[in-house]
């Protein structure tokens, strides 16, 4: 019950801050063309989903988004796998990977322009390349930190290699990869929304830097809620996935 | 033994890349990696190399230590004032997700182009992680010691000073060690996407100017930049805090 209570404490502060928002706005003790009144904004959500292509653009960016992730995710999973399960594939290439996961991801997009052009596949290997790492990483670990005796008890079954993995491995790692995939999905909105802004592709990024162009604060607000709007839903769908997938392990209760 | 090794895979890409390279002849987006060390080897003699490392790091800096220390504070007091931190929770939820690249057009609108814009977006950026953990590091201090505080009859101040601040360091250490990764990242990428300055900016007009060797050896470079930063973080860490800075991510 007190749950209840403190959440609907939290819903009247966010009411609150709106109302402060609208208060320093209102005053102009802010410049309006930087600081839109939430009217304002509610209205170019409301008038970009009615008369202009704001539903367009979102899909966009989630379209974007989503072709990336999967991509990365089922690359990073597949490798982290194979790299993972074996102490000398980690030997050899685990250094070079951890040399590369520093490096910020958007810098490759000059490199992925000059090969692609500004074009939908570009903003793909991109976000793919950038959203690889967390699931790459977190997989190897996954794998690579499977309890020894769960090997053991493999080998004594005589499974063979692949059903050691999908039976023993897989299962094991699976706490890691979902943390992975979470963190790649971040970054893969982050990136669709530069790639937009770069490439002038179909999408939020591309929406919000035109309005930044031409001084509509209402347009830029109203399309940065929509992408925290994503990025909030992302993060409830993994979660439920995330419940879903760990059911087992919660049940046996360790 | 181990480095010999891990060197392996790295060798044998540059070679094959200088083979590949060379075999399929001129072209925009690939160059020999020989071809990319000469270009590096220029740019560092003309002093260009130099001077948008330090527009990158400057900035990247600058919005870090800006960016994690309000991040701190806050996430400080809102690990010790539970009924705060409820309150704040869902207003926090709903702003976390917006990525901070979202925030280049209102930061570019209000500010211009320059150093400003870049560090601003960098904060942001850095906020986060130091306020999510420094709350989860100060919430997670042994209650006992609470409990010592309250019996030398401590003020809140001196409390938070002499026995929170000080246990919940080594996780705190690890969210900066964090932020200061992600705002090289986050530096970089906004003089990508907008900001006429620094690494980003000289990738990107190496790769207009249709220049692959200039361009990758800018890459390299960032990567290089990148991985010491990191490198000289972790060596802090385990040198400040030794065995209790490798606790990981907060449980």
């Amino acid at each position: 019950m007190t749950a209840v209570w403190w959440r609907i404490a939290g819903v009247l502060v966010v009411a609150a801050l709106i109302a402060l928002w609208g208060e320093i706005a209102a005053l102009k003790l802010v410049s309006p063309v930087f600081l839109p009144t939430p009217a304002r904004v509610w209205f170019a959500l409301v008038n970009g989903f009615g008369r202009a292509d704001l539903a367009e653009k979102l899909l966009g960016t989630v379209g974007h988004m989503m072709g990336g992730w999967a991509v990365a995710s089922v690359a990073g999973v597949g490798l982290g796998a194979l790299v993972g399960s074996s102490k000398a594939a980690r030997d050899y290439v685990g250094p070079t990977l951890e040399f590369l996961r520093p490096l910020p991801a958007s810098a490759v997009i000059p490199v992925a322009i000059a090969m692609f052009g500004l074009t939908p596949r570009m903003a793909l290997g991109v976000i793919g390349f950038g959203s690889i790492w967390p699931v790459l990483l977190a997989t190897m670990h996954g794998f690579a930190a499977v309890e020894p005796r769960l090997g053991e008890v493999a080998r004594a079954l005589r499974m063979s290699r692949w059903q050691t993995i999908a039976k023993v491995s897989l299962p094991s790692a699976t706490p890691d990869i979902l943390a992975g995939l979470r963190l790649g999905l971040t970054v893969s909105l982050i990136l669709a929304v530069v790639c937009e802004m770069i490439a002038g592709l179909d999408g939020l990024g591309q929406w919000v830097l035109l309005a930044a162009r031409s001084y509509k604060s209402a347009d830029i607000f109203a399309g940065v809620a929509l992408l925290g709007a994503i990025g909030v839903v992302a993060n409830a769908m993994l979660s439920l996935i995330e419940a879903r997938a760990l059911r087992w392990r919660t049940s046996s209760g360790s | 033994m181990n480095a010999a090794k891990a060197l392996a895979l790295p060798a044998a890409l540059l070679v094959l890349a200088e083979i590949g390279a060379r075999a399929a002849g001129p072209s925009d987006s690939i160059a020999p990696p020989t071809q990319v060390a000469a270009a590096f080897v220029g740019a560092l003699a003309d002093g260009s190399l130099i001077a948008a490392t330090r527009d990158t790091l400057a900035s990247a800096f600058g919005g870090l230590a800006i960016g994690a220390s309000l991040g701190l504070v806050l996430g400080i007091v809102l690990g010790s004032l539970r009924a705060l931190d409820r309150l704040m929770e869902l207003a926090l939820e709903l702003l976390r997700p917006i990525p901070s690249v979202a925030v280049i057009p209102i930061a570019l609108v209000a500010l211009g182009f320059g150093y400003r814009l870049e560090i601003v977006i960098v904060s942001v950026a850095c906020f986060w992680p130091l306020l999510i953990l420094a709350r989860a590091a100060v919430g997670g201090v042994e209650p006992r010691l609470i409990e010592v505080a309250r019996a030398l009859r401590l003020s809140p101040l001196q409390r938070t000073i002499k026995i929170v601040a000080p246990a919940a360091l080594p996780r705190i250490f690890i969210a900066f060690r964090l932020a200061a990764g992600i705002s090289l990242i986050v530096a970089v990428t906004v003089e990508i996407a907008v900001n006429p300055q620094g690494l980003g900016y000289e990738v990107m007009t190496a790769g207009q100017a249709l220049r692959p060797e200039l361009m990758l050896a800018y890459l390299a470079w960032i990567g290089i930049v990148g991985f010491a930063l990191n490198a000289a973080l972790i060596f802090a860490q385990n040198r400040l805090f030794g065995e209790a800075g490798r606790i990981e991510a907060p449980r």
